[in-house]
């Protein structure tokens, strides 16, 4: 990181001059690349020493802080299950934010499309009690996805129709669709026997999706990979992905090409949340059993940091989330051993969510990365 | 016998003092991010803010006995917090909104951190002043044990829309705010004026937490507040960016936060949850209704970032 108020012609000067002509080549050719890693990852290790400068004024020694993060989010078989499992909702709650950003959009209404989700995956498994398991399963991932593809398209509806701003009614959104999920589970799909914590029936013991054999980790991330491998060649690799991208760098030009601007807005919309929708499916389907007020757990707004972590790259998302799934899942082991509040998993990803947004000013302006152009 | 001679008559007064004690947070928030957006700026992170504030504010109240200062630290906390929110805002390329979500995140995870030891100690409370005493019944009484912040309040909304329309200094925020270009061609440095109103913003709405913690529902706890931070940024939305509409907003909310437990309390539970709702459902409707694909929100600050 030299200076970064160095004037362009100067710092391109300097650049091939340092370099060998082979690596300024290669810093040509990747460059970007190089500085899509490089930056989110200074931003986390800078994260990290802030964090541990702010246990450090608690009197915890940092480097047993790092040691245990890592033991919990990685050093074992069993941290690494935990880790993969947190992770797999996070992988289909970014893609929430990540579809949209393609076009320039904001979305920050993954939580709202998770609960909207987990509700309607439920209310299918339970009006189909007579169907084989496999059925049931597979009516819960549609309806997870059409039930969290719609939450999400209304805010694209609205922005296209109305000229709302998709960020905000996405974000009112998720509180509305809190209150929907409570009025529900509390009234109409409430199950009698649940007395101190509000919920529907069980969606049944033969309808959850379990396990991937040989580990504890549950299908979802199965989901969530195929999902963010999906995503990536819809967008990089397809006609509607091109185009999804030419609307997102400019939305005039793409008009002016004849781009149908509406219809890809709103496909996108339902996928993005289609995506949060199978989260919510999941967290039903694989982890709870039955839907109540657990499942907002805050996977949506944790999906939102991965998102913006990872540039918005759906492939990058996988291993951000398995990232920040790792940090969630040392939490219990920081708490164990280092006697740290449970919120201060929440305390670091506020902070990493800080660093990454302030790199964002960053890029274009490390000199050594610009080579010759 | 006191207690069922008003029968029926609960329910309409438990609003009305259920409008005064839950409204005394949406309005600090409101007006604060009032005076951050008029400058062109959005802070969605006063949601954590308001509980800074608030777990601050008991903190402080706890170590030196006087509420008063707790709630001047908690105005303090918000404003160093709406400094941070600027700060980063000022970088190139940086999405105020997206910053907002990250702030909430922080706030809300430093305050539990913090305020880990802080929930089995009592803090010394604000006091409340009796508008009540002519009356016998106990339910007129309570609706009217009115904490001094509320009536501060009140009086800010006012200060506040004069101000803006008058004074060198919100016609500087609103300059900021409607266009940036005309404030940087006077001279102003716009960073600088947003700066000062995200700070001012996030002044009162630690403020607005303090309120929380030291008076209603008067204990610090994680469950402290249920979104009352988000609601009151959907609420300036809500009331067009106009203190006074801010106000009443604020008042006819916090009415319909206190509907439902009122409702509870004669047998209806039904809805509870959707009355809480409402101010989501309303800003959304409000959003639905005045915007079109041609014309933006009107009385919305134009270089605001939900507007372009």
């Amino acid at each position: 990181m030299t200076s970064d108020a160095a004037d362009p012609a100067q710092a391109a000067g300097v650049a091939p001059a340092a370099a060998p002509g082979f690596l300024a080549g290669l810093l040509q050719r990747y460059g970007t690349t190089i500085e899509y890693i490089l930056i989110p990852g200074a931003a986390l290790v800078g994260a990290l020493a802030t964090f541990g400068l702010f246990v450090a004024l608690f009197g915890k020694n940092p480097l047993d802080l790092y040691f245990y993060m890592y033991q919990g989010a990685f050093g074992t078989w069993f941290s690494w299950q935990n880790t993969l499992t947190r992770a797999a909702p996070l992988i289909l709650t970014a893609l929430c934010t990540a579809l949209p950003a393609q076009l320039g959009m904001v979305i920050i209404g993954g939580e709202g499309a998770l609960l909207i989700g987990a509700l309607s995956a439920t209310s299918v498994a339970l009006v189909m009690p007579w169907a084989p398991p496999l059925v049931v399963q597979a009516a819960m991932v549609c309806a997870g996805v059409i039930g969290g593809g719609l939450w999400i398209t209304l805010s694209g509806a609205l922005r296209q129709y109305r000229g709302v701003n998709e960020t905000i009614s996405s974000l009112l959104l998720v509180y509305i669709g809190l209150a929907v999920l409570n009025h529900l589970v509390e009234g109409l799909m409430r199950d009698p026997a649940s007395l101190n914590k509000p919920s529907t029936r069980e969606i049944g013991a033969a309808n959850m999706i379990g396990s991937i054999p040989g580990t504890d980790v549950h299908w979802g991330l199965v989901f969530g990979l195929v999902a963010a491998l999906a995503s990536y060649i819809l967008i990089y690799h397809t006609v509607f992905g091109f185009s999804a991208r030419v609307a997102g760098g400019n939305i005039r030009a793409a008009k002016i090409v004849g781009l149908g601007v509406n219809k890809l807005i709103l496909t996108i919309c339902f996928l993005a949340g289609g995506a949060a929708g199978i989260a919510g499916m999941i967290e039903v389907a694989a982890v709870q059993g039955r839907t109540n007020a657990n499942l907002a757990a805050g996977y949506g707004f944790t999906g939102i940091l991965v998102a913006f972590l990872a540039r918005h790259n759906p492939l990058g998302i996988i291993p951000v989330a398995i990232l920040l799934g790792g940090i969630s899942a040392s939490g219990g082991l920081l708490q164990r051993r280092l006697g740290l509040p449970d919120a201060s998993v929440l305390v670091l990803q506020g902070i990493i969510f800080v660093f990454v947004l302030a790199s964002d000013a960053l890029y274009g302006r490390i000199s050594f990365l610009k080579g010759k152009s | 016998m006191a207690d069922g001679s008003i029968g029926l008559w609960t329910v309409p007064l438990a609003v009305f003092g259920g409008a005064i004690r839950v409204s005394t947070p949406f309005l600090f928030v409101s007006l604060g991010e009032c005076i951050t957006e008029r400058s062109g700026r959005i802070n969605l992170g006063l949601e954590g803010t308001l509980v800074m504030g608030a777990m601050s504010a008991y903190g402080i109240s706890y170590l030196s006995g006087s509420p008063w200062l707790g709630v001047i630290a908690a105005g303090i906390t918000g404003a160093l917090l709406g400094a941070l929110h600027a700060g980063i805002c000022s970088l190139p390329r940086v999405n105020d909104i997206a910053v907002g979500i990250a702030l909430m995140l922080f706030g809300t995870g430093l305050a539990f951190y913090l305020g880990k030891p802080l929930i089995e100690p009592t803090a010394a409370r604000l006091p409340a002043i009796d508008f009540g005493w002519w009356s016998d019944v106990p339910q007129v009484r309570a609706a009217l044990r009115i904490n001094v912040l509320f009536l501060i309040g009140i009086a800010l909304a006012p200060v506040l829309y004069w101000a803006f329309r008058t004074t060198r200094w919100g016609l500087l925020i609103r300059t900021a705010g409607e266009s940036s270009d005309a404030a940087r061609a006077m001279g102003y440095s716009v960073l600088a004026i947003r700066l000062r109103a995200t700070m001012i913003g996030g002044f009162l709405s630690g403020i607005g937490g303090s309120f929380l913690s030291l008076f209603y529902p008067g204990s610090w706890n994680e469950g402290l507040s249920s979104g009352q931070g988000i609601t009151a940024v959907a609420l300036v939305i809500f009331a067009r960016w106009d203190p006074m509409l801010c106000l009443w907003a604020s008042l006819a909310f916090g009415g319909a936060a206190a509907l439902g437990p009122a409702l509870q309390s004669v047998g209806v539970t039904s809805g509870y949850h959707l009355f809480n709702a409402a101010p989501y459902i309303l800003t959304l409707a409000i959003m639905i209704i005045t915007c079109s694909p041609k014309r933006t929100l009107t009385g919305a600050p134009a270089e605001l970032s939900i507007t372009r």
